[in-house]
């Protein structure tokens, strides 16, 4: 995953509450392979009728959104399930910065782990962005700013991470190098708690 | 609520937990914590995808187990879709390729994940659990840390049986006084969430304590935990004590012999120090505690079952008045009308949530000698489960009533097996989460007790059960 620092996007405002990842993508769409792009699962069953045709109202789907790179939204959002797919139907449709009051905890996390900045920022400071229509946002990881058209905001994120999105980490290669820690304590911990391992009976 | 001081020598049972699983702690704060038990599901296949294109093997299979629940067809003559079979299959060769232990479609201990681990005993005190399942949860009702994680981080402990986490804050629930007849863990979790809010626990595990919750059974407080992500917590823990050990003691992977006497003694211990402070505590009186069921989209928007719907008129927050309104409209209410008499097409009892035997029981006791009105769906929590349901007669109830009894999996509760609700159509579900579209796209969930699922069967529409329960308990 590639990492990066300051992101230069145009933001589409969702002045919607408690958006779950049951919303960010329907279950059905999730047993098709991530190969085949999860973009056009976004938000399907909000964005499109039950026909399937795009409602020309929905804020990500009217003409000046096209494009849209950060999302702006009410608070509570990606509550819900651990489904990383909702992540990536975010990713795969061009998103690379969320910014709310606030968000599921497993969803931020995922969102990290694929280069997804969930941006927290106050109810009150998010109100006006908020009833504006689309606008051009530049969002720095390094000093947590957030600029543009009249906009300048801060926002504090985890360090850690900030380095993750900013170095494009992978967890896995960073805890290998730990391996030996992890040996030892393995070692003890089977000693202390055999039954971690037993088997049926 | 009131926040409290945390006496640095004083540790809660969180505190004992955590150190108990540390491996290291960077200068930043992530903490490595070491994973005693990993469950899989069908949902794995992107982390597996992610392990063999990087050519790296499972670092501990024997503390890897999995189940197929989430896409298991539940009806005996389902015909599964191409993309449902292939989701069941993935997982069989996956778990057969790295020597990974599953419970999949057709052995008799398969369930749904979240009750197939405690049923097993692979669920113990002390341990610490995780699944890419937001409900993992549940499994704190055992006194094991235990929290949901997404597809990058299942691949991470696959290959390195560990994981990253910072050490979130504490906050403290308790709910003392007794439970009046016909309430349940369900009524308690939706009461705090709808006070609190769908992120009223956001960065918080959640110690549940207080004389209701130790009266509690381990089906309910597995209940209890399993809904703690809906009030925005990762994790719900109950300190172990004798409900505990009497539960876990003699299941087919806890511990025996002399390995079992060490063990209790453990478990016990790890109960939180007298005066170890909590960042937060928020405390419930059990006797206030009415029925209760959600009347909009999210599992905070949920009242008791003798209030009337809210009014988006009389909110003077016009962001909530149009929140509210929203969830109306999409539920197909009116707003001040009573929620008792709210006409469903449909029940639903099952899922993670609400599907073990006590939970089968008590709907069955609302059931037993009646009729539904409407159809409904009965799917126990795994295949022991139903052997032991059928074994005390329960399936007869449900079927007499005209209820379809099917087989173990998630069923109705997301639907990816197929079993949906059609759209407009509005279900009285024993599910955890009423989102838009959870059930099928369109689908209109109300939140409730097994209890209640089967009160609303009987009458056609939202009903305190209590009503129903005169003369029988």
């Amino acid at each position: 995953m590639a990492g990066w620092t300051r992101h230069d996007g145009l933001a589409v405002a969702l002045p919607l509450e408690n958006i779950d990842t049951d919303q960010l993508i329907p279950a059905r769409f999730m047993s098709t392979p991530r190969s085949a792009g999860y973009g056009g699962f976004l938000l399907h069953d909000l964005r499109r009728d039950r026909d399937g045709r795009l409602d020309p109202d929905f804020p990500l789907n009217r003409p000046e959104a096209a494009g849209a790179s950060i999302l702006i939204a009410g608070r509570n959002f990606g509550a819900g399930s651990s489904r990383e797919a909702a992540v990536y139907a975010l990713v795969d449709a061009g998103f690379r910065v969320v910014i709310a009051p606030s968000f599921g905890d497993i969803f931020a996390a995922n969102a990290v782990n694929n280069g997804l900045l969930p941006a927290p920022l106050s109810a009150e400071r998010i109100a006006p962005l908020l009833a504006r229509g689309p606008v051009r946002l530049l969002v720095d990881l390094a000093t947590g700013s957030i600029a543009g058209d009249g906009v300048s905001e801060r926002f504090a994120l985890d360090p850690v991470w900030t380095q993750k999105l900013i170095c494009g980490w992978d967890d896995i290669d960073l805890t290998r190098s730990c391996a030996d820690a992890i040996a030892t304590f393995a070692e003890r911990r089977r000693a202390e708690a055999p039954w971690v391992w037993s088997q049926a009976s | 609520m009131t926040v409290s001081r945390r006496p640095a020598d004083k540790r809660t049972f969180f505190d004992k937990l955590w150190d108990l699983h540390r491996i290291l702690t960077r200068d930043d704060g992530a903490t490595l914590l070491w994973v005693d038990r990993h469950f899989i599901h069908e949902g794995s296949h992107h982390a597996f995808a992610n392990l063999a294109a990087r050519n790296l093997p499972v670092a501990h299979p024997e503390l890897t187990f999995g189940v197929a629940d989430h896409y298991v067809p539940t009806r005996p003559d389902a015909v599964p879709t191409d993309s449902i079979a292939r989701m069941i299959l993935t997982l069989s060769e996956n778990t057969a390729r790295y020597g990974i232990t599953l419970f999949g479609r057709g052995d008799p201990r398969q369930g749904i994940v979240h009750v197939v681990g405690p049923e097993q005993g692979l669920t113990l005190p002390g341990l610490l659990v995780v699944c890419g399942d937001s409900h993992t949860a549940t499994h704190g009702a055992l006194g094991a840390y235990a929290f949901g994680i997404g597809a990058t981080e299942v691949a991470h402990v696959l290959a390195t049986q560990t994981i990253w986490q910072k050490k979130p804050k504490q906050m403290r629930l308790v709910v003392d006084g007794r439970l009046m007849p016909g309430i349940g863990a369900k009524d308690v979790a939706l009461n705090w969430i709808s006070r609190l809010g769908a992120d009223g626990a956001r960065g918080h595990v959640v110690e549940y304590d207080g004389t209701a919750i130790r009266g509690l059974t381990v089906e309910g407080r597995l209940t209890l935990c399993n809904l703690s992500i809906e009030g925005g917590a990762r994790s719900g823990l109950i300190a172990p004590d004798e409900t505990t050990l009497n539960w876990i003691k003699g299941r087919p992977f806890a511990p025996t012999g002399s390995d079992w006497e060490r063990a209790a003694e453990g478990f016990l211990a790890l109960a939180g120090d007298d005066d170890a402070g909590f960042d937060r505590e928020v405390r419930l009186t059990a006797d206030e505690i009415a029925p209760i069921v959600t009347w909009g989209t999210s599992p905070e928007e949920a009242l008791p079952i003798t209030a009337t719907l809210p009014d988006p008129a009389r909110e003077p927050d016009p962001a909530k008045a149009s929140r509210i309104a929203a969830s109306l409209d999409y539920m197909g209410l009116t707003p001040g009308r009573s929620l008792e008499g709210i006409e469903i097409d449909q029940i639903f009892i099952g899922s993670c949530t609400n599907a073990r035997i006590e939970d089968l029981r008590s709907a069955a006791a609302v059931l037993a000698g009646r009729r539904s009105k409407v159809p409904g769906l009965v799917s126990p929590g795994s295949t022991l489960v139903k052997s032991q349901a059928e074994q005390e007669g329960l399936d007869r109830i449900f079927m007499d009533a005209g209820l379809e009894w099917v087989g173990s999996g998630c069923s109705m509760c997301v639907g990816m097996n197929g079993d949906l609700v059609a759209p407009g159509k509005r279900c009285a579900s024993t599910t955890n989460r009423n989102f838009r579209g959870r059930q099928g796209q369109g689908a209109r969930t109300h939140l409730v007790s097994p209890a209640m699922a089967a009160a609303a069967a009987v009458t056609g529409t939202l009903t305190d059960v209590r009503k129903l329960l005169r003369g029988r308990c």
